[in-house]
């Protein structure tokens, strides 16, 4: 094999476990369902699968916050202004908790977010689509977040233990705010004509990139075996994208809005919904850079990130300067660092 | 106003929880209380909005989520004081807050500011949040149960908000040469607006301020304990107090900076294109 980085890894697995007894446990615990801590041996590949899973799954939350916060500023009325900015607001904290699973991989977050902002990283391209009316905050959350739930609640029992338990965390608010979104397809639905318009038009517009977040078809996804394996991933991308029409129909009645797709019906036989062909070109496209927003997207963090490097700084400075008085005797307790709010 | 049982207050925390304690005891506010509530309804909405203009902007993530805390206490603060003030005149908390005009509006012009650099926020949040404490501490304890429940909620958030600016406070006045440059900008910046916080003639329709005496808060009985914080807060970050003469002032009386007019028109243009509509 010509990788050389890769033959290091192996080699350096090999030095990591020399009689072989730490794959023999780590294969153990994934045998009996058990949880792979920090602390347990695991294969080179294991942890990279997982650096790239948890770290892209941050991105995807913190990039996220960006079609949704559109709208903070012209929600029409206070009180879906609130449940916005919370929403927009747990988002980042699920960033914060996934690049800190990641942190427990060895990989620190400041190389995870420079990723991020270079472009380098990916995240999941839902978010690379815009948010023209109000009606995608309530698709957003119906669609978006209903998906993220078909594809994470699964992941609560991921084999990795600080990745699992993140993910229970994660998935309790990503269910607050798939009802939200569906209360606020609801209430246009049961609005005005020109309300009932927009939440359609918005549907419309998400319904099929939303089944493409469950990734490329079964047949056409040659890493998912192997996470299944490892029991990271538990359903492949098809069963999940099933479980997710089976499950959206029926809502899609109760808020009187269509599924944009003529092939949507039930099969008595299999006990699922049949559903249309996706345009997989279109999401390639996204994929590669070519959606709607995805040079705003990273630009916007980058720039936030660049406007702010002077705050971090004078953060920095201020710890270091604390920590350099910190022998001497009375320092007062509000003017020691507050490090929830310290860069890392 | 004052019918309300105590029990019913203790759960009045909440917009929603207001509402229904207006309507079960059919006790709304009286024209002089709800200009007043509209007053300090309005401070903070506006503030909520600025802040909610950070959020995806943020220096790092965690700013991300503090701004957006705040700005949501503030926020729910607002719907807590609007809903009561809108109790007066058959008004709910978005009628005032998204079909009034600019003139009409009555917050304080402090909190109309724009958010500058993340000094220029802080020092905003600064002065906002010592002038909120004393408020609303002071507020805690008026014979009218709804504002002092009100208060009492408001009073244990704000002072979390005014933890933050502090340490920001300390870490931007004694970090670099360029924070301290920028911090001390901000607050020459935003110290124009302290003073109309704490002048009496705002309390709006109220100019012999005799029926809201124990109810409302004399906004000069709160300027002693602002000067006793916040200068010293500023001189043990390294900073000067400001000496810059103040603004001319009038927010209570609907008269704004030129930043009112864009703020109400973002946030007022999905509402108003579709009146009569629920969200
Ligand atoms: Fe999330
Ligand atoms: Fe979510």
């Amino acid at each position: 094999m010509a990788d050389p980085l890769r033959q290091l890894h192996a080699a350096h697995e090999l030095d990591d476990d020399p009689d072989g007894s730490g794959q023999r446990r780590f294969d153990e615990l994934i045998a009996t369902d058990s949880r792979i801590e920090p602390s347990d041996w695991m294969p080179a590949a294991y942890r990279k699968t997982l650096v790239r899973q948890i770290s892209q799954h941050a991105n995807s939350e913190i990039i996220g916050m960006q079609p949704e916060g559109n709208w903070i500023t012209r929600a029409p009325s206070l009180k879906r202004k609130a449940i916005l900015m919370a929403k927009v607001q747990d988002e980042a904290g699920h960033g914060l908790y996934l690049y800190s699973a990641a942190q427990t991989l060895g990989t620190d977050r400041d190389t995870m977010f420079e990723n991020l902002i270079t472009g380098k990283a990916k995240y999941s391209s839902i978010f690379n689509y815009t948010t023209p009316t109000w009606a995608d905050m309530g698709s957003i959350g119906w669609l978006v977040d209903g998906a993220a739930i078909c594809n994470q609640v699964p992941l609560c029992r991921a084999s990795y233990g600080p990745y699992g338990r993140a993910m229970v965390r994660i998935c309790k608010e990503e269910s607050f705010h798939q009802r939200q979104g569906f209360e606020i397809l609801l209430e246009l639905m049961r609005g005005t004509p020109a309300q009932q318009q927009m939440a359609q038009e918005s549907v419309n517009r998400w319904y099929a990139p939303a089944l493409m977040m469950f990734g490329p078809p079964d047949a056409d996804s040659p890493n998912s075996q192997q996470s299944m394996a490892w029991k990271i991933k538990r359903f492949s991308n098809d069963e999940l994208r099933q479980r997710f029409v089976d499950m959206l129909v029926p809502q899609a009645e109760i808020l009187g809005v269509t599924l944009p797709d003529p092939d949507l019906k039930w099969n008595e036989e299999r006990g699922h919904y049949d559903f249309g062909e996706l345009d997989w070109a279109e999401f390639t496209e996204v994929l590669a850079g070519r959606g709607p927003a995805n040079a705003i997207r990273v630009s916007r963090r980058r720039t936030a990130h660049e406007n702010g490097e002077w705050v971090r700084a004078a953060a920095r400075a201020y710890a270091d300067k604390q920590s350099a008085d910190g022998q001497s005797a009375d320092r007062q307790t509000n003017q020691a660092p507050a490090h929830e709010w310290m860069a890392s | 106003m004052s019918g309300h049982s105590n029990r019913a207050i203790s759960t009045a925390l909440t917009p929603e929880s207001i509402r229904q304690t207006i309507t079960e005891t059919d006790a709304g506010a009286d024209d002089a209380v709800a200009r007043y509530a509209l007053g300090l309804g309005d401070d903070a909405l506006v503030l909520a909005q600025r802040l909610g203009e950070w959020v995806t902007n943020a220096p790092e993530l965690e700013e991300d989520v503090a701004l957006a805390n705040i700005g949501l206490d503030l926020l729910g603060h607002a719907r807590s004081l609007l809903t009561y003030a809108g109790s007066a005149w058959g008004q709910s908390e978005d009628d005032l807050a998204y079909f009034r005009d600019e003139a009409q509006f009555t917050n304080r012009q402090l909190f109309e500011q724009p958010n500058g650099d993340f000094a220029q926020t802080i020092a905003r949040q600064l002065i906002a949040s010592a002038y909120f404490i004393g408020l609303y501490r002071e507020l805690s304890a008026s014979a009218d149960p709804l504002l002092a429940g009100i208060a009492a909620k408001a009073l244990k958030e704000v002072d979390y908000h005014l933890d933050h600016s502090e340490q920001w406070l300390l870490r931007l006045g004694h970090g670099t040469a360029e924070s301290h440059r920028r911090m001390q900008r901000g607050l020459d910046a935003m110290w124009v607006f302290v003073d109309e916080l704490f002048t009496d003639d705002a309390i709006p329709g109220d100019e012999d301020a005799a029926p809201l005496a124990g109810i409302a808060v004399a906004p000069s009985s709160l300027r002693a304990g602002f000067d006793a914080l916040v200068p010293r807060l500023i001189t043990q970050a390294g900073l000067t107090v400001p000496t810059a003469p103040s603004a001319r002032g009038g927010g209570r009386q609907g008269s704004h900076t030129e930043y009112l007019g864009p703020i109400l028109a973002e946030m007022q243009v999905l509402a108003r294109a579709h009146p009569g509509a629920s969200w």
